[in-house]
């Protein structure tokens, strides 16, 4: 660290003739691209424990009861001769949903996304505040050890689903999970609210201030538009969900009242008196929803800088794109009470946010349709990326045409916590923001570790994923629709949801083999890291400033002066140019007009 | 078993895929940044995308002919049901029209436009016409879908004290239903979970001093007259469960600590719903299925045979037996229901 402080004097970036050790260059970096590849791995790990528990629970559902070699492996004592306890299939449903929604798809992609694109991509040495950039990758770390860690206390992880509603969540007489096992959920996603909201503050920051000279508001390509408004939404919704978490733990701990009344359980009469878990649905929900943007958002913005560089065409409708990322951002902070339709809230209520949500689907439209349009006439560079941006459309097109039916209170009655809800977010949000980190991985691979990625496994691991997402999630529409419950542990006590045993054989197998296809992407990843092709420095022949550095990173990304920026990011194949893209930083020829966009 | 081999299979394929794939690459030795596609990638991708479309078609179509009887679309069992069967299937033809048709343009295009060396894109980048088209036709659809939404809305949760509905209390605890019945007077007599006293067997908490309570009756199986509304007031003792009544279109969540309240009008009879063709068919498969899976349905203590019974079951995350949280109910005729009800013990006979 000395030499750090010693060089760093004058405010000179051009000059890194400063040593670094091992220690500030790969764990406690202060570099926005080295902090990029941290939450990339972390969350990939994640990913990897939050897959494998959908396959066991998957196994569950489909041969109930039956002993399983993998169980008793991964299990053990939860897991007696292979057979699966009731408690633990709760315990894995519940961390499987809050590993892949917080730290998988929100800071495993935007964490890795925002810090890698924001600086390179508006010009900036590096983020408003390395050093918070820091603190926010590591206070993520210590919450995912936390999260992890609850997996091994005596009475199990939390189990009450990752919505972990009161009471279930607050008494550790009415589930095994609710004991050390919550408090320590709580206290990671505490950990975690803080280190999304430092770094959302930095993206806010370096996106308002560190722009290049002319990067307007209306040259920055679309993944900065995205990112800058999820950190918006970051930043007003988290701190209610911190709240919800402070106040479980006092009625857990202090004996508060909160979200707790008039419970009679094992026997005895609990003292709470006046509280009640509608407002904890209403406070984790004014969170929850907009957390499923703040999980998409990021993807929309990747895909759609992906699609235009890979058709060579400017996205279509680059103003009516930034309008509807905003008017979906407002939207989804006043829609929360659809989850809570048949809460016990009062009913015009419910038409209210019935009217809100069904609002929602215009804006999406529009985005779906200007993708299909930016694909029209184009001259499609068919990169794994560009699979991916593709099967991220037809994935959030299927999974959220069936909004229209959860949106609708009078819908809503019978398919509320059904397969058919299931069906609905893993398209619309789970495939789709997994899609589009696909996307973005492939696509800015070789600018993160100066290598390229594999295409043929990336071509494989593409078309055995998009088979399976579909085989996986499309029956289960129907399963729900059939009355099958959520959350349980067998169907085996239900002889009416017999004739759906077949469907969720084949749902299961689907799902194996789409996680085994995701080993394929694991190595591609790896092993391309050490063993990939040398990139070149525009691999996609991209108009975006990212492609103007070194191939190797250098701290404050470009050698030289910052270049300034002329168009906006989208001039692919204009009229009057030989080369079929015209980045940002060459100036307009004489005679040229730029875009009225 | 069965997993283990599945394992194995797929490890075998997985194996045999990505030995291709190394043949793929070994083709391709020695050109210039092998990593992006060139224009052979972009055919077989291209076609592959016009597979994929077929593939979504294909799913579709045998997802409805072979688990789409739909049934939350048909045989609705109460009077607001049909409402929301019919609202349920403009929702569905509207949605499968949009997405045949928006899937076929995503993956024509992809697969039309793929791209070719020396070619160039068509430099389109914006047209307030076609933004302006594909912003109103979604309000004008949604539109009509929230107006038809809200007043089917408005109607069933609107209760009608007009129409005398009967009061029944849903009583939730983990992990079983108990329904009282607010007796002569339709009045409930008045509860709290601080009044339960396991040693008298007052399990509701049900007030003893009032004089409502003296002809309530609490039972474990519910038995509705055919034809008569009934509003449901629902309360839990311990944590969030939700009353989930599928055949009837009807879930309100119980909470702790207030009363929620959900009501509907049931017109099918058990007996009826049993002889409806389509039940029939339903229950001959179920049991065609159970006859197969004997010797482990004999083992877990189930009666072999499956015979069609509606059921109130939990549908809210409740603990480790949520998965068999569950109530039998009864649609009946009145005079079936008044047989039933005069053997049932009231409240205050109920007590030890």
């Amino acid at each position: 660290m000395s030499a750090i402080l010693d060089t760093h004097g004058h405010d000179d970036h051009d000059v890194h003739h400063h040593k670094e050790t091992f220690v500030t260059k790969y764990i406690f970096s202060i570099d926005h691209k080295m902090i990029a590849k941290q939450y990339l791995v972390t969350g990939t790990l994640m990913g990897v424990i939050g897959v494998l528990m959908s396959i066991m629970f998957r196994m569950q559902i489909a041969w109930p009861e039956e002993p399983n070699v993998l169980f008793e492996a991964l299990l053990g004592k939860w897991a007696p001769d292979g057979v699966m306890d009731a408690d633990v299939y709760l315990a894995l449903v519940t961390i499987h949903g809050t590993i892949m929604v917080f730290f998988v798809l929100t800071a495993g992609l935007s964490g890795t996304f925002s810090n890698l694109l924001i600086p390179l991509q508006i010009g900036a040495r590096d983020m408003a505040s390395g050093f918070l950039n820091m603190v926010s990758y590591w206070l993520f770390f210590i919450s995912c050890v936390i999260m992890i860690s609850s997996l091994f206390v005596e009475a199990g992880p939390a189990a009450a689903g990752w919505t972990i509603y009161p009471p279930l969540s607050a008494l550790p007489m009415a589930s095994g999970g609710s004991g050390l096992g919550m408090t320590l959920w709580l206290v990671s996603m505490a950990i975690f609210i803080a280190s999304s909201l430092i770094g959302s503050l930095n993206y806010i920051v370096t996106v308002i201030n560190l722009r290049t000279k002319g990067m307007s508001m209306t040259r920055l390509p679309l993944t900065i538009w995205a990112f800058f408004v999820t950190a918006v939404i970051g930043v007003v919704s988290f701190p209610v969900l911190l709240s919800a978490a402070l106040l479980l733990i006092m009625d857990r701990s202090f004996g508060t009242s909160f979200f707790l009344s008039d419970i009679f359980i094992q026997g005895e009469v609990l003292h709470y008196q006046g509280g009640s878990p509608v407002l904890f649905e209403h406070l984790f929900w004014f969170l929850g929803h907009p957390e499923v943007y703040i999980v998409i958002l990021p993807a929309m913005g990747l895909v759609s800088e992906i699609m235009a560089s890979n058709s060579r065409k400017p996205i279509f409708g680059y103003r009516a794109m930034i309008a509807s990322i905003l008017a979906i951002a407002f939207l989804s902070t006043i829609v929360w009470g659809h989850h809570m339709f048949i809460s016990g809230m009062n009913p015009f209520l419910g038409s209210v946010f019935t009217f809100t949500t069904l609002l929602i689907a215009i804006p999406s439209a529009v985005k779906a349709f200007n993708w299909i349009t930016t694909l029209w006439k184009g001259n499609l560079q068919m990169n794994p990326a560009m699979l991916f941006s593709i099967g991220f459309v037809s994935t959030f097109i299927t999974g959220g045409l069936t909004g229209i039916i959860l949106g609708d209170s009078a819908l809503d009655i019978n398919v509320h916590d059904t397969y058919f809800v299931i069906a609905h977010f893993h398209l619309v949000m789970g495939i789709s923001a997994l899609y589009g980190m696909f996307a973005g991985i492939y696509h800015w691979y070789p600018k993160m570790f100066g290598r390229m990625m594999n295409k043929n496994l990336g071509y494989l691991h593409f078309w055995i994923t998009a088979i399976c997402a579909y085989g996986v999630f499309f029956p289960m529409h129907f399963i729900g629709m059939a009355g099958l419950p959520r959350r349980y542990y067998t169907n085996s006590n239900f002889p009416l949801f017999d004739d759906l045993a077949n469907t969720n054989v084949i749902i299961t197998v689907f799902a194996i083999i789409g996680g085994l296809a995701q080993l394929i992407y694991l190595y591609n990843f790896f092993s391309s890291m050490y063993y990939g092709k040398k990139a070149v420095q525009n691999p996609w022949r991209s108009t975006t400033l990212e492609w103007t550095t070194p191939v190797e990173h250098i701290h404050g990304n470009w050698p030289g002066a910052i270049p300034h920026v002329y168009r906006w990011s989208y001039d692919y194949s204009k009229p009057g140019h030989d080369v079929d893209f015209v980045p940002q930083n060459v100036p307009l020829k004489e005679g040229e007009e730029e875009l009225q966009h | 078993m069965t997993a283990l081999l599945t394992i194995i299979i797929v490890l075998f394929v997985a194996v045999a895929l990505w030995q291709m794939v190394k043949i793929f690459d070994l083709a391709q030795v020695g050109t210039i940044n092998t990593q992006v596609a060139d224009d052979h990638d972009n055919k077989i991708n291209g076609y592959l995308m016009m597979g994929f479309l077929v593939f979504i078609y294909v799913i579709t179509i045998l997802c409805f002919w072979y688990i789409g009887d739909l049934p939350l679309m048909s045989n609705a069992a109460s009077e607001h049901g049909l409402e929301v069967d019919n609202l349920m299937i403009i929702s569905m033809v509207v949605i499968f029209i949009v997405q045949t048709i928006t899937q076929f343009l995503l993956h024509y295009f992809a697969f039309k436009y793929k791209g070719e060396k020396g070619k160039k894109a068509f430099f389109y980048a914006d047209n307030n016409t076609l933004e302006f088209i594909w912003t109103v036709i979604p309000v004008i659809v949604l539109a009509g879908l929230i107006i038809y939404g809200l007043f089917t809305w408005n109607d069933i949760m609107n209760v009608d004290e007009d129409e005398d509905p009967m009061v029944i209390e849903l009583y939730a605890q983990q992990f079983n239903w108990k329904a009282r019945y607010s007796g002569a007077d339709n009045v409930l007599g008045k509860a709290n979970v601080r009044l339960i006293d396991l040693d008298r067997a007052n399990i509701l908490g049900v007030d003893e001093e009032d004089p409502n309570a003296k002809d309530d009756v609490i039972v474990t199986e519910l038995h509705l007259p055919v034809g008569q509304q009934v509003v449901f007031k629902m309360r839990s003792q311990d944590v969030l469960h939700s009353a989930y009544m599928p055949h009837f279109r009807a879930q309100m969540n119980c909470v702790p600590g207030m009363v929620t309240q959900f009501a509907f009008t049931p017109t099918v009879t058990t007996v009826d719903m049993r002889q409806n063709p389509d039940m029939i068919e339903k229950v001959q498969n179920i049991n065609e299925l159970r006859k197969e899976r004997k010797a482990e349905i004999e083992e877990s203590g189930q009666d072999l045979m499956y015979e069609f019974d509606y059921l109130l079951l939990c549908n809210k995350i409740c603990g480790k037996s949520h998965y068999n949280m569950q109530m039998k109910i009864i649609v009946e005729t009145q005079e079936e229901f008044d047989a039933w009800m005069k053997d049932q013990k009231t409240f205050p006979n109920s007590l030890n």
